[in-house]
């Protein structure tokens, strides 16, 4: 381990650590523009130069691997001078209309320059003006202000996996684009708008919409997809203007996926702010004591067998909780969460998280994919991946549809019947498994989507069971599609035929009154002639049929708690107070139930929050990891040898709330070649 | 003056035929076997008693270059490239040697590549180069088809090859890294050092990148021995080199002399003086594009070799001696420059990218004296601010002119500036 002297303090760091990384150690600060520590070492920029002693010229601290002995200085004239004229060099074809920048105030071109600038300028030829560059409907370019660090390309290249970005040219007249000039090919994108250090790229619907010190931020999760990612949601009064990314390491690290990202316009568009009730085939507006009233009356006499509820993709523990309770005051226990009628079971925990973690794919060297597509599931998780077969050299094989995952992928097809080869060990996937310090098999919730479903999560329990148990690494994992999904599991919200089920006795008549929680991705059409009473956030598919209507929050206006496809509990945060009249969904439930004369025995979240602790373990651990005990799961059956039928085919519209975004819709558009077609709401 | 026997160039002028008979006439390909039978230490420890130091520019010492080559492999292959991307403002030695001589490269690849246990030499030749990279290639064939090359290469038992790849014509991909980057496939742009090109080079092998003059004067370096070179020149400046003589003389040429030939000596015996006789003389760049420029009063008594032009604040760079006689318009001639190393910067960090098109458009005004005093410090201070804060020497490359004219002719540019204002002001 090296010891170094910076700034006359001595500091030990581990090997392969660089000057700058270890002045960092010591608290020293060292500019920076090309610098990232989450990208391959450019060295370009030169802001981060310091004195080496026994060097003749001041070093580049970035790139210059800590050596034992060295002695650094950043605090010499010689680096004050050196930091001042790249600034300067910086500065010169630098257009300096911060007051009409996007970036202004957050920028670190400006922050940098009123730190290490000279503050006056001796440039007195005409500045280098750059065309823009158009790279579709998610980042607005300007390209004159760039000062070429390359993180963008650097992105594009080592961690999205889309080489479409480089630079053409050279010397001054180099330029940044996307190859022909079209929109970045990944899911991805949005994150270069982080990375771009100016305002060269900035994000385009946010493009004018707020100066960056008017918003209020509030950190909070996302629900776009089942890992969660932290992000932080930005809001001016009720509106919430933007959603940037929060660090999490063992989730995010700091990207997120363009859904998750400029999704935020969906939360504007065709929102429920009030309730409403159908009168004569109508839906019409109501007050809540007319809806409530409504409820109360379609209720009589309807015994507790004649009631089911479906909860949706983003539905909160406290909702799901809250609704379940109420069901059970009216005497139900039908209620299903999921609505993609996955053969995932509620009851053993290992069997439908992922036990590694998100983190395990970057220690694991065999991972088994079965009817799962990361790229479109769980973006950041791809980008995870992709990482993990880079660096540590991660070998992955896939049984499902083969896509491009921007990593090398061994395709064994998309029949599901290959898992009993794998399971008797004559099919290659096995020795890989088998072979593997830390084999890892990853199953979709498009494999267990078919008939076969329940036989299919058999056969991954067992090739898990037989290949990747190790020592305090359980190699079985399952990717959820849904925020929700392991939140209604952990509560047990599963019944015996499933949403189908319940679509068949609903046209059978045997069921009188079904809520909807949120849940859109079904085709309700089956609830024609049943009473649907549907608690949700957006005018989309659950209130085509719906005889009363309650406005909830999104997932930006209130506070709930989410287990994400690692088990993981962690709440989101009011960002911004909901529309109109909506309501927090469980503050309605617990409303309805005062209207219905069983008041549910809550008044606050706190209390309801007691309550499902007392359920599910370790609910009040937020952000924490338990290891959850093995078991057996699914039912031995025949897999029948049909291909995988993809989960998503459409990634920018799988929820309400995106389907709800012109943003979504546009980028579907510039990418073309993604048909409109999306989760199956669509007939 | 350089006697005829101690020339390792005999065929610069191209009087014979560049063919491997011929070459072998004048003693190339002569006991290579034997050399290599003496083993990679002894070469190595023959080159750097010689005191050859590379002939690209930085004059770093060859033999100590070749010793940093791993001596096992560690799996990897290593490998020699060599830079005949010349492209220099001023040379033109590498192209005679390859276009007359092929086979003493060719030769000194071998030798080289056996002393550094490369498995192949690249050499990396500019795409202008047409007529050369054929006769290289040819004389590739040639070596191939005597055996001297290929499997078990001169019946030593050792197995090289020697790859020609044609340039694009960037000036950058002369720098060692670009040219490696080059070669790879990639977008001419120098890497970061550490780590250097003798841990992790082309393809990420151990890579030696040297000069086309510094390897093909291996051979008879060795053949001759490492006392017969260092005999000549003077310590630290040993042997001969070629030296290209261009601009205001009578007779332009690339000539082989010994190193510290007086400067004078070398124009007016070579290049039959400068034109219009010595005391005509205005300025010189001693030694390529990149080094700053020395008035006449310098030039009256320096010597052409590495101390002796840094001792005047200069370089001996590639040996080209750029000749400027008193109908120079100097300012205009450094401003050129500029534009040069404007034009060939590769954009990849600030101070290049952005310091050379600042400083050309500068010196552009200067030139016609539309500027103010106080830019020319302005302007050195640019120059201070490039200088030594790149990734690779091309931002030295690009100031040091500007500091040469301003620190001999500073006279020259305020005299512009006052009679621009004069003739403004009426």
């Amino acid at each position: 381990m090296p010891t170094l002297t910076i700034d006359g303090t001595e500091v030990t760091v581990e090997p392969g650590t660089t000057v700058l990384q270890a002045c960092e150690e010591v608290g020293v600060e060292v500019p920076r523009f090309c610098y990232h520590e989450r990208l391959s070492i450019a060295g370009n920029c030169r802001m981060c130069l310091v004195d080496m002693e026994k060097s003749p010229k001041p070093i580049a601290s970035c790139a210059m691997p800590a050596g034992d002995g060295m002695v650094i200085h950043t605090n010499t004239e010689r680096v004050k001078k050196a930091r001042e004229g790249v600034m300067e060099f910086l500065l010169i074809n630098h257009p300096l209309d911060c007051p009409i920048c996007d970036q202004g105030g957050e920028c670190d071109l400006q922050d940098q320059a009123m730190a290490f600038g000279r503050g006056h300028n001796r440039f007195d030829e005409n500045k280098r003006a750059v065309e823009d560059k158009e790279m579709g409907p998610l980042i607005s370019t300007t390209m004159t202000r760039c000062i070429h660090c390359m993180r963008c390309v650097r992105f594009s290249e080592e961690v999205a996996g889309v080489p479409d970005m480089g630079a053409l040219y050279r010397g001054e007249n180099m330029q940044i684009t996307t190859y022909l000039e079209k929109t970045l090919d990944s899911e991805m994108s949005g994150n270069v708008v982080d990375l771009c250090p100016v305002g060269a790229l900035t994000s385009k619907p946010y493009a004018f919409t707020a100066r960056s010190w008017e918003l209020k931020h509030t950190e909070t999760i996302d629900v776009m997809d089942a890992l969660g990612s932290n992000i932080r949601v930005d809001t001016r009064g009720a509106a919430v203007m933007r959603i940037l990314p929060r660090l999490h390491e063992e989730i995010n690290e700091e990207w997120i996926s363009d859904k998750t990202r400029y999704v935020f316009d969906g939360l504007k568009s065709r929102r429920l702010d009030t309730p409403y009730v159908r009168k004569s085939k109508k839906l019409k507006d109501a007050s809540w004591g007319e809806a409530f009233k409504a409820i109360k009356t379609r209720l009589k006499g309807v015994k507790g067998t004649e009631i089911a509820a479906i909860v949706g993709d983003q539905a909160d523990m406290e909702s799901m909780t809250a609704l379940k309770d109420l069901l059970g005051t009216l005497g139900s226990k039908r209620i299903e969460c999921r609505q993609d009628g996955s053969a995932v079971e509620a009851g053993v925990r290992s069997g439908y998280i992922m036990n590694n973690g998100i983190m395990g794919v970057e220690d694991a060297d065999y991972l088994l994919m079965v009817g799962v597509n990361p790229r479109l599931e769980a973006p950041s998780l791809n980008v995870r991946i992709r990482k993990a077969v880079r660096h540590s050299g991660l070998k992955v094989g896939n049984i499902g549809n083969a896509e491009d995952l921007t990593y090398k992928v061994a395709e064994f097809g998309d029949d599901a019947s290959l898992l009993n080869a794998v399971l008797d060990g004559s099919h290659e996937a096995a020795d890989g498994l088998k072979k593997a310090e830390r084999p890892m098999i990853l199953v979709g919730q498009s494999a267990l989507g078919s008939d076969d479903g329940s036989a299919v999560l058999k056969a991954t329990r067992d090739i898990a069971d037989k290949y990747c148990m190790r020592d305090g690494w359980n190699g079985f994992n399952m990717l959820h599609n849904a925020a929700a999904r392991v939140g209604g599991l952990d509560l047990g919200l599963t019944t015996d035929a499933g949403v189908d089920g319940i679509l068949d006795d609903a046209e059978a008549g045997k069921l009188k009154i079904v809520f909807l929680l949120g849940a859109d991705e079904v085709d309700t059409t089956a609830l024609k002639d049943t009473t649907v009473i549907y608690i949700g956030t957006h005018g989309d598919e659950g209130v085509k049929n719906a005889d009363v209507i309650l406005p909830a929050s999104a997932y930006t206006e209130k506070s709930g708690t989410y287990a994400n496809t690692e088990g993981r509990f962690q709440r989101t945060s009011k960002a911004a107070f909901a529309p109109g009249e909506a309501r927090e969904d469980w503050t309605i439930f617990r409303a309805l139930s005062d209207v219905l004369g069983d008041t549910l025995p809550y008044d606050n979240l706190g209390q309801l929050r007691a309550r499902i602790a007392k359920d599910v373990a370790n609910f009040d651990d937020i952000d924490v990891l338990h290891p959850a005990e093995w078991g057996e799961f699914g039912v031995k059956g025949k897999i029948s040898s049909g291909g995988i039928a993809p989960a998503i085919d459409n990634f920018y519209h799988t929820n309400p709330i995106a389907r709800a975004s012109q943003i979504m819709s546009d980028c579907i558009d510039a990418r073309g070649g993604l048909v409109e077609e999306a989760t199956g709401t669509h007939g | 003056m350089l006697a005829d026997k101690d020339r390792i160039f005999t065929n610069l002028y191209g009087h014979q035929s560049p063919g491997i008979d011929a070459a072998m006439k004048r003693g190339d390909w002569d006991g290579t076997k034997e050399l290599i039978e003496k083993g990679r230490d002894w070469i190595i420890s023959e080159m750097k008693e010689s005191g050859l130091r590379g002939r690209g520019g930085a004059g770093f010492p060859t033999g100590l270059k070749w010793s940093f080559m791993p001596k096992e492999s560690d799996g990897r292959p290593s490998y020699l490239v060599v830079n005949a991307d010349e492209g220099e403002p001023g040379t033109c030695k590498d192209r005679d040697l390859m276009r007359h001589d092929p086979h003493k490269l060719i030769e000194g690849c071998l030798v080289a590549g056996f002393a550094m246990n490369a498995v192949a030499a690249y050499i990396y030749i500019r795409g202008e180069f047409y007529r050369e990279a054929e006769a290289l290639e040819s004389a590739v064939e040639e070596a191939r088809a005597k055996g001297f090359l290929g499997e078990n290469a001169c019946g030593t038992g050792y197995s090289f090859d020697v790859h020609v790849h044609k340039g694009a014509g960037a000036y950058i991909c002369g720098e060692e890294t670009a040219l490696i980057e080059s070669l790879e496939g990639k977008k001419g742009q120098p890497r970061l050092k550490p780590p250097f090109p003798a841990n992790v080079g082309v393809w990420g092998c151990p890579t030696t990148v040297n000069n086309v003059e510094s390897i093909a004067v291996a051979p008879t370096i060795l053949r001759r021995g490492a006392a017969w070179f260092s005999g000549l020149g003077r310590p630290n400046n040993t042997g001969t080199k070629v030296f290209c003589i261009s601009g205001h003389v009578n007779n332009p040429c690339n000539v082989e002399e010994e190193m510290g030939i007086p400067l004078k000596e070398l124009i007016e015996k070579h290049a039959g003086g400068v034109r219009g006789g010595w005391d005509n003389l205005l300025a010189v760049i001693p030694g390529g594009s990149s080094v700053p420029v020395l008035p006449k009063s310098i030039c009256d008594d320096v010597l052409m070799d590495f101390d002796s032009l840094r001792d005047v604040q200069s370089g001996l760079g590639t040996a080209a001696v750029i000749v400027m006689d008193k109908s120079t318009d100097i300012v205009k001639a450094i401003a050129r420059l500029s534009e040069f190393y404007k034009h060939e910067s590769c954009g990849q960090c600030t101070p290049c990218r952005e310091g050379t098109g600042w400083m050309w458009r500068v010196m552009e005004r200067l030139v016609t004296g539309e500027a103010d005093k106080s830019e020319i410090d302005m302007l050195l201070e640019v120059t201070k601010q490039v200088e030594g804060h790149t990734i690779c020497a091309l931002g030295d490359a690009a100031a040091w002119p500007i500091q040469g004219l301003m620190r001999h002719f500073r006279h020259e540019v305020e005299a512009r500036i006052d009679a621009y204002h004069a003739k403004a002001a009426e």
